[in-house]
């Protein structure tokens, strides 16, 4: 169906065996390391499309592998964790890498971010409008409408599900969203953002308790996903 | 504890002085009453030593001894106050004195080596017994999903050919439900030998408390499907700086706790709020509620209650408590009214101030 290829670099072989049969039975081929140093050398000489990197390698700490592949590599990584590592998680995804996934993981999950991470690196973002279910961007005017009516955003509620949109499928971290929106020195700042996306939620979410447009990264950040269509 | 071991406490320095003290006590009165415990005089110096030994340690004891035996040669053997070993009689005296003294401490030391090895059993009984129900919780809560994932796989691999399409999704089905329930006991392990490795660091960050609770019951949908679920946040916005990670687990352990220990269609009602730079949470169910001799348990690790039909490692609500307690707050349970359990979470914390609410 395609011809993507995906390095899998991780040192359990039941996750790479698990990952190989996932990966091929959805048409992506598959390349497998086990250690640092064999997922870099293979990343050197396939041609993968994608990395998916396991932090807890034998034989070296999965940030310096990452930093070492970003140094050349320029395709998504999605990093593989395990939980209550949110710290390693942030890092990871200031080291460039795309996304994450924690272990243990649902295959659906995986699918979705593998998806959404090659989109995300083949499509451009210059269009003058979005169109989602429930609302519609409109960048030219810097207006968003509701059931054909535009509604009142504030400045800052714009610029934020402008940032969410621009970065669809990704996860931001809430330094990287601090930084872009309210700048370099609110970065500590967290409970504004709290509030914002509290207030984003009230009025592009049917129901805000159950978001589904923006989602929250626990310790992390959060996410904004548009419905997949398939 | 027991005796032996809170004398062993007292300072090396006050031991030795106490042994002394005896023996030069010991020694005046049985100088001055030389005339009618003659006989008696070595045995009361020999057993002093020996008393000392067997509430103190060997070495006290032996300096007690050495003292006792040199104050004997001193005092009770002629001539007086010399120190006189030329003797054959009181060289004899002294080395028999030593001998019983050496006999006397190797009994001894063995009374001492069962007395302690009886008082590690009693502790190591009490070990055991916390190991036997974790074992036994263990065992049941971690192999009934592991023996479903092996059937199921087994049927799957092995009897391929004789199983109906339906049947092989509900075995897949099966092994699913296994693992996640499996994955979810390990969690509550880990949260238990965090809290007891006392390492437990709190990672604090900014908090939206309607989105964490609606989360932990979006995680919970399944369980809380024939429930009536109430949410009330009595602020809003409710910002407050916690660790949003632990928090969300005492809420899911809580809530989860909740709808499996009451019936169908049972109401769970969950506030939110903050006062006195307090937040507080509250969880309250129409259930049976606790048993009112279990109320005082029910935060134990590995805590069952009698009536408790459903399983579980009875881990939850201890991690509750710990995860609270690690924020500096407080959790209690109270009795609902008419029937039903509440609970009551404080929690000390940093809230966002109303004024930097106000969008722009």
């Amino acid at each position: 169906m395609n011809n993507t290829e995906i390095l899998v670099i991780d040192d359990e072989i039941q996750i790479r065996k698990l990952l190989e049969i996932t990966l091929q039975s959805n048409g992506y081929g598959v390349v497998k390391a086990n250690t640092a140093k064999e997922g870099l050398a293979a990343a050197a000489v396939s041609t993968s499309d994608l990395i998916i990197l396991d932090l807890g390698l034998p034989d070296e700490n999965g940030q310096l592998v990452l930093k070492k592949l970003r140094e050349w590599y320029v395709k998504p990584v999605i990093i593989l964790s395990v939980k209550n590592n949110e710290d390693d998680i942030v890092s990871a995804l200031d080291n460039g890498a795309n996304d994450y996934l924690i272990k243990p993981f649902r295959t659906a999950e995986l699918l979705a971010r593998i998806r959404s991470v090659l989109r995300n690196s083949t499509v451009s973002q210059d269009v003058p409008a979005i169109k989602y279910e429930d609302f519609e961007i409109n960048f030219s005017t810097r207006s968003i409408i509701m059931n054909n009516a535009p509604v009142k955003f504030t400045t800052t509620q714009y610029e934020l599900l402008t940032l969410f949109v621009k970065n669809e499928g990704k996860v931001l971290t809430h330094q990287y969203i601090l930084g872009e929106i309210w700048g370099a020195d609110y970065i500590a700042q967290s409970q504004y953002l709290r509030v914002f996306v509290a207030q984003l939620r009230k009025k592009i979410e049917k129901n805000p308790n159950k978001p589904t447009y923006i989602i929250t990264e626990s310790g992390v950040g959060y996410r904004f996903v548009a419905k997949e269509i398939e | 504890m027991n005796s032996f071991i809170s004398l062993n406490t007292i300072q090396k320095k006050d031991q030795y002085i106490f042994s002394v003290l005896i023996i030069i006590i010991l020694s005046t009165i049985n100088f001055i009453f030389l005339n009618y415990i003659a006989y008696a005089i070595p045995f009361i110096l020999l057993f002093s030593g020996l008393y000392i030994y067997i509430f103190l340690d060997i070495y006290s004891a032996v300096v007690a001894i050495i003292l006792a035996g040199i104050t004997w040669d001193l005092l009770f053997v002629k001539p007086h106050f010399l120190f006189d070993l030329h003797k054959i009689e009181s060289l004899v005296t002294v080395l028999v004195f030593f001998i019983i003294t050496l006999i006397n401490v190797y009994i001894i030391t063995k009374i001492k080596k069962i007395k302690k090895q009886q008082f590690v059993e009693k502790g190591l009984g009490q070990t055991v017994k916390f190991y036997d129900t974790l074992l036994n919780s263990l065992s049941h809560e971690l192999r009934t999903p592991i023996s479903v994932i092996i059937g199921a796989t087994d049927n799957l691999l092995q009897q391929e050919a004789k199983i109906s399409d339906s049947d092989k999704n509900n075995l897949l089905q099966e092994i699913s439900i296994a693992s996640l329930r499996l994955n979810r006991q390990v969690e509550n392990l880990l949260n238990t030998s965090r809290l007891q490795s006392g390492f437990l660091q709190l990672k604090k960050d900014w908090c939206d408390i309607n989105e964490l609770i609606h989360h932990v019951i979006f995680q919970l949908a399944d369980q809380l499907k024939d429930h009536v679920v109430n949410v009330s946040i009595k602020k809003d916005p409710l910002v407050v700086r916690i660790d949003h990670g632990l928090i969300e687990q005492v809420l899911f352990n809580l809530i989860n706790n909740a709808a499996q220990h009451t019936a169908v269609y049972s109401v769970i009602s969950i506030t939110a709020d903050y006062t006195d730079e307090k937040l507080v949470l509250t969880i309250e169910d129409n259930g049976k509620g606790f048993p009112a001799k279990e109320i005082n348990q029910v935060f134990n690790k590995f805590y069952r209650s009698q009536n408790s039909v459903a399983g579980g490692l009875g881990l939850g609500l201890s991690i509750a408590k710990g995860f609270v307690e690690v924020h500096d707050g407080s959790i209690e349970l109270q009795r609902s009214i008419p029937t039903g359990a509440k609970f009551i979470i404080k929690i000390p914390a940093e809230s966002i101030s109303l004024k930097t609410t106000e969008d722009e």
